[in-house]
């Protein structure tokens, strides 16, 4: 007669010390782990509802404007430092990590137009309503030192916007033409115009750093080269764009908010029609600002909400509001990709997180390959109807929630209409005019 | 200046060589006011010169002076021709024919255009060359920012702090007190004192110091070299005669030592001492280490590992051995005592532990014994020694009370008493005694058979029966004790000497029951045993054991399942859950009978079959069912609500058939079906950043072939893109990772 009897060797599942991982002898035989899909469409939706639950993106306010917050700058070289200009001619530094104003400089009369800080981070530059140029030391003043600006430009009309270039020691501000200056002048080394209106924003290309983009009033956007000190081309949309913001990652691409509640992401070699347009927005569009991943962007709107489009996607992802946050007129995105600053109306600054509902602080790595696990579950099971209500439902104020009912229903007339005209008209008469076509006015060469 | 001067007399000079004798004064004159002029570096007009024509032209002589060539006579008689004046108005004339005329210039705003419109070209060809490095971010499976890992650089103190003042009232202070006691402060590595007496360190001694360095440093190299040479040679015996040669050096030593000075050589020996000491005390050598116990897994199988344990195990025990200590003299008075107890004390318990029990005490019953014992294997253990001696013993208890009782037999008293006073006396005794103590004693009768069972029952498990001959054997005996145990209880016989009866028994039952087929090497082993136990031990099995084969229990599986099952009829289940399924499923005829309409109606009142017919709505009949002509599937064509409410009903957007989204969907992701290297590239996020690092934009030189290429300068960074599109780039942030 034969026993059978089981042995085990211990070396097999003993641990050496108690502070080693369990050894788990596994047997990945399909037929043992049966239902795969059913599972893990189950750990999706828990993974999504989890997600939805741990979204509070808010983190803090910094409060101490005396007015509307009308600009931000982000220091290049430290994370924790963040600038911004007031309505009311203040500008203040902020240390994010202790939420605290470190610094408060009374910069200019009147508004604090732009500001942009140097690419070394050793000083910044404003401009403001009362038609000057400052530059000033980005470490406080020393010990019986006087709060004043290292330079002073003093122009003739007014400066709506700054930027400075990502290399070199010049910058360029616009107003009623876009002025490139080197540091040391004071005056400029060469004015571009095309036209003349006022123009509203300019801004450097971080890849390509010869390149300007500018947006005026007249609703066009120009392209500018610095080399060649020649405006490149000039696209007119039906509305007036406010800012726009090139994309870090990608050389050619940029995105323009504009008054009509949308934003355009335009690639710069072709500018007839753009690359998507991001429709989310019940009003204006103020202000816009690149992921440094140069994957998504943010945008601040009159509607009194923040909102965070994918690049590559019509509509946004995230939408944070708060009640007390009014109409906002700035927003950044810091360039570790994790939060995002906006500056609004009623004099406060606040930070948000990127990603709603990341944990901040250290991951244990088997948090982190759970955190993984969800995500890639949750963007396998994306389509689900039931997992798609739950990750798309946000709570919205009355306000945007009547606002975005209204215009769709706008949108559906206008749409029945057109169906109708073309119904009762000659065939071909009336065209279908793409949506990314439908903005755009001309392309001026 | 000076150097101008000179020039200037060498210009005098060179003009005075060329034109000697020939000018005059006047002419030299002219030429240093030329000379000077020409310094100051300015072109000074020319005054205009008035020469007189005869100097070159005179009547009598021809002078080619203020042309360049030489006249030669031959011209002079050629005839003079004709020069028409009108050539250079011809020329004129078809130059101006050929002109076309100037073209207006371009508007200001045209112009611009045109300028504007080569830039746009230009600027959209150069921004081109990041196409190829887009679309490969925008393909890639995983992004890591920043793109560039920068290493964090310390920033020495001293530059630090040398930027810094010190400004405030109590930072004045503090650095006044600093430099008060000289403490340094912009350079705070070392004080005044310390590098003057750096300074003081002559360059003559430096050298010298770092050649004696050096030459130490490479002294040092050459003996580690030497050393890992010889560390690495594998042969044993090497090995073995190189530590012999070093034990007897220090032996050698260690005896100089001894002749030239006793006390160091004594010194030495603590040393030695105390060294063994930390030995023992650092528990290396206790067997409980990583290494001792993985040699003593590996010893099993390998020699080496085996023969380390040894090694070990000696120095263990050379370790653990008691030092003798060696007492002064001056205290003899208790130790000898004490070595007297210890040395008695076993003396005494000798006949209580067996363990202290050198040899057999009587030599004289052994032969008995031995006799007792038959055709036994004679007993070399020391066991059978100690129970020997315990029989012994218990012999010697017999043979004294034997003695007694005689004597009390002598005396008048009647054998009842002496019964009780035996019975009473028992407990006095030595425990193993009294079981064994007096075959007459009734008592003692009562008692013993218990005991003697208990025991037989005991031993009988110990051993296994293994074959059926056995089996029958053990049938066969068992009933032979049977027999026994009452002739046992009958029988009054010392202990001592049972187990030999037994034996004895044995071999009677199985002469008598005929059972000579057993193997003689059983019956020995058998034999052998009870004999060394001491205890009657019987090799007998209480119960049959079980006897199964192997292989008809496997191949008998089928059978057993049809025997379990026997009684459920699978297949007329199914057959009826199908027609069921098929009843289910037809459509069911409706029925809108309304009792009590146009006749009587109330309980126990039926609608009447008109009216049923009439009202008995009759369903078209259903499609014929899929599984129509499948006899063993049930396929269900009712659409489950609750699982399409978590279906998707069309095509997401990136697919293309709904083959690659099932595909997609149908691949697991998790832990539970994929090995954990696998589970991590599946689920590698596709960006990753890291916490606290600021992502710049990108650069050329984050893009390694651009970075190169384009660093060659502007025009072939136009060139790239065809060449990229020959040859696929690998990932151009994988090196980043």
């Amino acid at each position: 007669m034969r026993v059978k009897v089981l042995s085990r060797n211990p070396d097999d599942y003993v641990r050496e010390t108690k502070l080693d991982l369990q050894r788990v002898p596994r047997n990945y035989d399909p037929v043992l782990h049966p239902f795969e899909v059913p599972r893990e469409y189950t750990r999706a939706m828990n993974a999504t509802k989890l997600e939805r639950l741990f979204a509070k993106p808010f983190l803090s306010s910094l409060d101490g404007h005396r007015d509307g917050v009308n600009c931000m700058a982000k220091h290049p070289k430290s994370l924790s430092t963040v600038l911004s200009g007031a309505c009311d001619g203040e500008v203040k530094i902020w240390n994010l990590a202790k939420r605290q104003c470190i610094r408060t400089i009374q910069a200019h009369e009147g508004f604090v137009r732009g500001m942009c800080a140097r690419f070394c981070g050793t000083s910044f530059f404003t401009v403001g309503d009362d038609k000057t140029v400052k530059q000033w030391k980005m470490e406080s003043p020393e010990y019986g030192e006087e709060e004043e600006p290292i330079h002073t430009i003093l122009g003739k009309t007014v400066y709506t916007g700054i930027d400075h270039h990502w290399k070199e020691a010049v910058f360029a501000t616009c107003g009623h033409q876009v002025d490139i200056w080197d540091e040391q002048r004071t005056s400029p080394m060469c004015s571009l115009t095309w036209g003349f209106d006022s123009i509203s924003s300019v801004k450097f290309n971080p890849i390509e750093t010869y390149l300007l983009g500018s947006c005026a009033s007249d609703r066009n956007i120009v392209l500018y080269d610095m080399r060649k000190s020649t405006p490149l081309k000039k696209v007119i949309l039906n509305m007036r764009t406010n800012t726009l913001c090139w994309n870090p990652m990608e050389a050619f691409i940029f995105t323009a908010a504009n008054e009509d509640y949308n934003l355009y992401t335009f690639d710069m070699r072709y500018l007839e029609s753009p690359v998507m347009v991001h429709m989310d927005h019940v009003s204006a569009v103020l202000d816009v600002d690149y992921s440094p991943t140069g994957k998504e962007f943010v945008s601040a709107s009159f509607d009194k909400s923040v909102r965070i489009f994918p690049v590559d996607k019509g509509h946004s992802r995230e939408v944070y509001h708060t009640k007390r946050m009014q109409h906002v007129i700035t927003v950044k995105w810091t360039s570790d990709n994790k939060y995002i600053l906006c500056g609004s109306d009623e004099m406060n600054i606040r930070l948000w997180k990127a990603n709603a509902s990341e944990k901040l602080g250290v991951l244990a790595p088997r948090e982190k390959a759970a955190m993984n696990y969800n995500q890639k579950l949750k963007e396998k099971f994306q389509y689900h109807p039931k997992i798609r209500r739950i990750a798309q439902h946000r709570h919205l104020p009355k306000s945007i929630f009547g606002q975005i009912k209204e215009q769709r229903i706008m949108r559906e007339a206008r749409r029945r209409k057109e169906l109708n005209r073309r119904k009762h008209s000659k065939p071909g008469s009336v065209p279908f005019v793409s949506e990314r076509k439908k903005h755009i006015v001309a392309v001026v060469k | 200046m000076a150097e101008e001067w000179l020039g200037m007399e060498a210009a005098v000079s060179a003009s005075e060589g060329e034109d000697e004798g020939q000018e005059d004064g006047e002419r030299r004159h002219q030429q240093l006011l030329q000379a000077v002029s020409d310094l100051s570096g300015r072109k000074r007009r020319k005054l205009a010169e008035r020469t007189e024509a005869s100097v070159q032209v005179s009547e009598f002589n021809v002078s080619c002076k203020g042309t360049g060539e030489k006249l030669v006579l031959s011209e002079l008689l050629q005839p003079i021709r004709p020069k028409s004046t009108l050539s250079s108005v011809k020329k004129e004339l078809t130059r101006v024919k050929q002109k076309k005329a100037v073209e207006l210039p371009l508007s200001k705003e045209e112009a611009k255009r045109v300028v504007r419109e080569a830039a746009y070209v230009r600027t959209s060809k150069d921004v081109g060359k990041w196409q190829q490095v887009v679309l490969q971010n925008r393909r890639a499976e995983q992004l890591v920012f920043p793109l560039k890992q920068e290493i964090a650089t310390v920033v020495p103190l001293e530059q630090v702090v040398s930027a810094w003042k010190a400004r405030t009232p109590l930072e004045q202070e503090i650095f006044g007190l600093l430099h008060k006691t000289q403490q340094p402060v912009t350079d705070p590595l070392l004080t005044p004192e310390e590098t003057a007496s750096l300074q003081a360190m002559s360059l003559e001694e430096a050298r010298q110091r770092r050649a004696e360095l050096q030459k130490a440093r490479v002294v040092q190299s050459y003996y580690e070299a030497k050393a890992r040479r010889e560390k690495k040679i594998k042969s044993k015996k090497y090995h073995r005669v190189l530590k012999k040669s070093k034990r007897r050096k220090a032996l050698k030593e260690f005896e100089l030592l001894h002749k030239s000075d006793p006390e160091a050589a004594l010194a030495r020996l603590e040393e030695l001492e105390q060294l063994r000491m930390q030995e023992r005390m650092s528990l290396k050598h206790q067997n409980k280490g990583k290494w001792a116990r993985s040699k003593a897994i590996m010893a099993k199988y390998d020699l080496e590992a085996r023969k380390a344990m040894q090694e070990q195990l000696a120095k263990n025990k050379e370790l653990m051995q008691k030092v003798q200590v060696e007492l002064p003299e001056d205290e003899p008075g208790d130790v000898p005592e004490e070595d007297l107890t210890s040395v008695t004390i076993p003396v005494g318990a000798r006949g209580a532990n067996p363990w202290m029990l050198g040899k057999p005490s009587g030599p004289v019953e052994e032969p008995e014994v031995q006799e007792g014992l038959g055709d036994i294997a004679v007993p070399d253990a020391a066991e059978t020694e100690e129970e020997m001696s315990e029989e012994e013993a218990l012999l010697q208890d017999f043979a004294q009370k034997r003695n007694v009782r005689q004597q009390r037999a002598g005396s008048p008293e009647g054998p009842g008493a002496d019964e009780t006073e035996a019975v009473s006396e028992l407990p006095g005794d030595s425990p193993i005694h009294p079981i064994c103590a007096e075959e007459e004693q009734a008592s003692m009768r009562l008692k013993q058979p218990p005991q003697a069972q208990e025991d037989i029952l005991l031993s009988e498990q110990l051993r296994r029966v293994q074959s059926m001959e056995d089996v029958d054997a053990l049938a066969s005996e068992e009933h032979v004790e049977e027999q026994e145990k009452p002739m046992a209880a009958r029988s009054e016989k010392p202990m001592a000497t049972r187990a030999k009866k037994q034996v004895q028994q044995q071999e009677e039952g199985r002469a008598g029951n005929g059972c000579a087929k057993k193997p003689p090497a059983k019956k020995k082993i058998i034999s052998l045993q009870a004999v060394l136990a001491g205890k009657p031990q019987e090799v007998q099995c209480p119960s049959l054991p079980m006897v199964m084969e192997d292989e008809e229990g496997g191949s008998d599986q089928r059978g057993v399942i049809t025997e379990a099952f026997a009684g459920d009829d699978v297949v007329a289940d199914f057959r009826r859950e199908k027609r069921k399924a098929e009843q289910a499923t037809k459509p069911q005829p409706v029925n809108l009978v309304l009792p009590g309409w146009g006749e009587w109606g109330g309980t126990g009142l039926k609608p009447s079959t008109k009216k049923t017919k009439r009202f008995m709505l009759k369903p078209p009949p259903a499609p014929p069912r899929k599984d129509q002509h499948l006899p063993h599937v049930i396929m269900s064509e009712k659409r489950n609500i609750h699982a399409a409410a978590h279906q998707v009903s069309e095509l997401p957007f990136p697919f293309e058939r709904h083959q690659q989204f099932e595909q997609s969907i149908q691949t697991p992701l998790g832990p539970t079906w994929n090995t954990q290297r696998a589970f991590q590239k599946l689920t590698a996020p596709r960006v990753v950043t890291r916490a606290g690092h600021i992502i710049q934009p990108i650069s050329a030189e984050d893009v390694p072939n651009t970075a190169t290429e384009a660093g060659s300068g502007a025009k072939p960074a136009l060139e790239i893109v065809p060449k990229r599109q020959e040859q696929p780039l690998r990932h151009p942030h994988r090196k980043a990772r």
